[in-house]
């Protein structure tokens, strides 16, 4: 286990030392103390590393993650994992706004709630949320998968394009084109699959789809308000 | 009424002129405004509007073709370990995969590479024949996120952090289905043949103390060795500047008006923004209101059309020019040689402006095989790097007549304005006057 103490290290010196990691490094397993809030912690990680941080982050911890798994054992600020790749970030506490913003693929799980925005403008990243999330979370999203298992707030998946969502609890409002769908069998496994990986007590059948009316596809003058 | 009588001449309206009445016509036809690409085409005040001051007695000229006066500009000086260092003062402007073609991405890349300075990408993400023939390449990173990736931002040269446009500033974007194949929606996450929006707004962050901290994420990422660009749209150019510096912007980049647009809506090209000249002194008093003139650089751009362009952007304390629309007709767009199907279009060459419907005959602004395949990138290339070199002899020759042995020591005392509105915008005295029109506090 390599630790590294932000309150003794600067940042660029963990984030120089967490980029230099190949992806055939024998130094899997990272710690990093004292993150006491710090933005951009562990962002931009491009190896099957491990990174486990002792404590609450600032604006855009995990960004843009690749094959790495990160866990924060704490809350996060505005924008974590966003644009993640692939790999794995783990939240035990709550997330600020635009977590997994843009994300293009991995797993984010949010053991607490997220706020505003959540997923927004998502591209193929699974996120797990094991609470509730704030408005507007989705909006645009293209493609991936959103689990709720709290509840939703304003507009849920505004202009959405293929994303999925499945939220057990209630919905304030849907955004435009946003719409109530069928779960059938396949999507029953693919929610199953997900909360199993995100480690979360829920069970499929609790759940309701939503996903695009697709009215939005093409632009009609019809649809402008 | 007996034929012999004189009658009043026909006189059709100032107002709602033969334009302006076709437009009314087509929107009651179809209950949708008109969306278009390029960039503005009213009269707007404009480099045209300014002249230089050749040196006689009371300045020194230098010998044009022999006395030698620099054009090589560095970018990115303020924070990067890289900085972009460029033999000529003129970059080519960001444009997207998807708007353009991969031919008309590979043929920029080449003649910008042959003249020594970078290419920018733009909403589709950085393609390999843009990375693979740009020396020097900028990577956008843009509010739709489109095409992002962050390999792709590490293997960039510089990164442009994308706020506005000077077609549209405060406006998304639009690529319609038709031109969304299967290569276009691979690379934006989305099914192929439906339309793509472009949010205008960055989904991350909501204002400038969050661009501060997307910087130091972007930074981190790359390591600090690349430049950061910030591009705002022309419309409030003191603030804008003034709160890019703030954010940390390596550079700034600002784009006028007259800037073009693969497709936005007419209203937006017309009406929205400022011109370019207006804009540039405005950017200047930020810089040197916050001291960091000439350390934060100042890209701009819009309407780029010439030398004497350059040469007066530089003078009125731009560091670079880049240039969007006028790099896409020197590479054959709106040719001549294409009149009859530009008719078949319903249009004529210099005036096709239907980027978005993907059935450019010259092969650029499509994604359609076929027509892509009528642009060879190497004599597009050739014909880019023969126009840049064009501009830059022409900035060059008005430097030296200036006196100058580098283009980027021309200076505001080099101009003077022909129009009231040009002198009152560029903040230079009006032709044979000492009068600074808009200049509060003088007395000349």
């Amino acid at each position: 286990m390599q630790t590294l103490d932000l309150a003794q290290t600067p940042l660029r010196e963990l984030n120089a030392a967490l980029h230099a990691q190949a992806s055939q490094t024998n130094q899997t397993a990272w710690q990093v103390l004292n993150p006491q809030g710090a933005h951009a912690i562990a962002c931009g990680l491009d190896a099957p590393i491990e990174v486990t941080v002792k404590g609450s982050t600032g604006y855009y911890c995990a960004g843009m993650n690749k094959h790495a798994t990160v866990h924060i054992e704490g809350s996060a600020g505005p924008g974590v994992a966003e644009n993640m790749m692939s790999g794995t970030v783990v939240i035990e506490g709550d997330a600020s706004q635009y977590a997994g913003a843009t994300g293009h693929g991995g797993l984010l799980v949010i053991k607490g709630n997220a706020s505003s925005r959540c997923g927004i403008s998502m591209k193929g990243i699974d996120i797990v949320v094991h609470g509730n999330v704030g408005h507007m979370s989705a909006f645009m999203a293209q493609s991936g998968t959103l689990v709720v298992c709290g509840d939703a707030g304003e507009a849920l998946g505004d202009s959405l394009y293929e994303a999925r969502l499945f939220v057990r609890g209630s919905v304030k409002s849907l955004g435009a084109d946003c719409v109530a769908k069928e779960m059938r069998p396949e999507h029953l496994t693919l929610l199953a699959n997900l909360l199993a990986r995100a480690g979360a007590d829920a069970r499929p059948e609790e759940f309701t789809r939503y996903g695009s009316a697709r009215k939005l596809y093409h632009f009609d003058i019809d649809n402008a308000y | 009424m007996k034929d012999d009588i004189p009658r009043t001449a026909p006189i059709k309206s100032a107002t709602f002129t033969d334009p302006v009445n076709a437009e009314i016509r087509r929107a009651a036809a179809t209950g949708i405004y008109d969306i278009r690409g390029g960039g503005a085409k009213r009269r707007v005040p404009n480099f045209d509007d300014l002249l230089v001051l050749g040196a006689s007695m009371s300045r020194y000229p230098l010998e044009g073709y022999r006395e030698r006066c620099d054009t090589s500009v560095t970018l990115g000086t303020r924070y990067a370990q890289n900085p972009i260092q460029l033999d000529i003062p003129i970059t080519i402007a960001g444009m997207s995969f998807g708007a353009l073609s991969g031919p008309a991405k590979e043929a920029l890349g080449r003649g910008a590479t042959l003249a020594g300075t970078s290419t920018t990408t733009g909403d589709g993400g950085m393609t390999e024949e843009e990375r693979g023939h740009s020396e020097k390449l900028v990577y956008q990173y843009l509010p739709s996120r489109y095409g992002m990736n962050p390999d792709d931002l590490r293997r960039a040269d510089a990164i442009e952090i994308v706020v506005g446009q000077g077609a549209k500033p405060g406006g998304g974007g639009m690529l319609l289905g038709q031109k969304i194949t299967e290569r276009v929606a691979g690379m934006r996450n989305l099914p192929a043949g439906i339309d793509q929006r472009s949010s205008c707004r960055h989904p991350d962050w909501t204002g400038p103390d969050d661009l501060e901290i997307k910087i130091l994420e972007l930074r981190e990422i790359t390591g600090w060795r690349v430049p950061i660009y910030v591009k705002v749209g022309g419309a409030r150019p003191y603030f804008d500047t003034t709160l890019a510096v703030k954010a940390g912007a390596d550079v700034v980049v600002l784009d006028g008006m007259q800037g073009g647009t693969a497709a936005t809506q007419d209203v937006f090209i017309e009406h929205v923004g400022q011109p370019l000249l207006a804009c540039i002194p405005e950017a200047v008093r930020a810089l040197q209101d916050l001291g960091v003139h000439r350390e934060v650089q100042l890209v701009v751009s819009g309407g780029i059309r010439t030398g004497a362009d350059v040469a007066k952007a530089l003078a009125l304390g731009a560091d670079a020019t880049a240039i969007g629309t006028a790099a896409l007709i020197a590479l054959g767009d709106n040719d001549p040689k294409y009149e009859a199907e530009y008719a078949a279009l319903g249009t004529t060459a210099g005036a096709y402006d239907d980027w978005h419907e993907g059935r450019d005959p010259a092969g650029i602004t499509t994604q359609d095989p076929g027509l892509a395949a009528r642009l060879d990138p190497v004599e597009g290339g050739r014909r880019l790097r023969n126009y840049l070199k064009v501009l830059t002899l022409e900035a060059q020759t008005i430097a030296r007549a200036c006196g100058k042995n580098h283009v980027l020591n021309l200076e505001p005392e080099d101009l003077c304005a022909l129009t009231l509105e040009a002198a009152a915008m560029a903040k230079i005295p009006l032709a044979g006057t000492d009068w600074y029109p808009g200049k509060p506090g003088t007395t000349y």
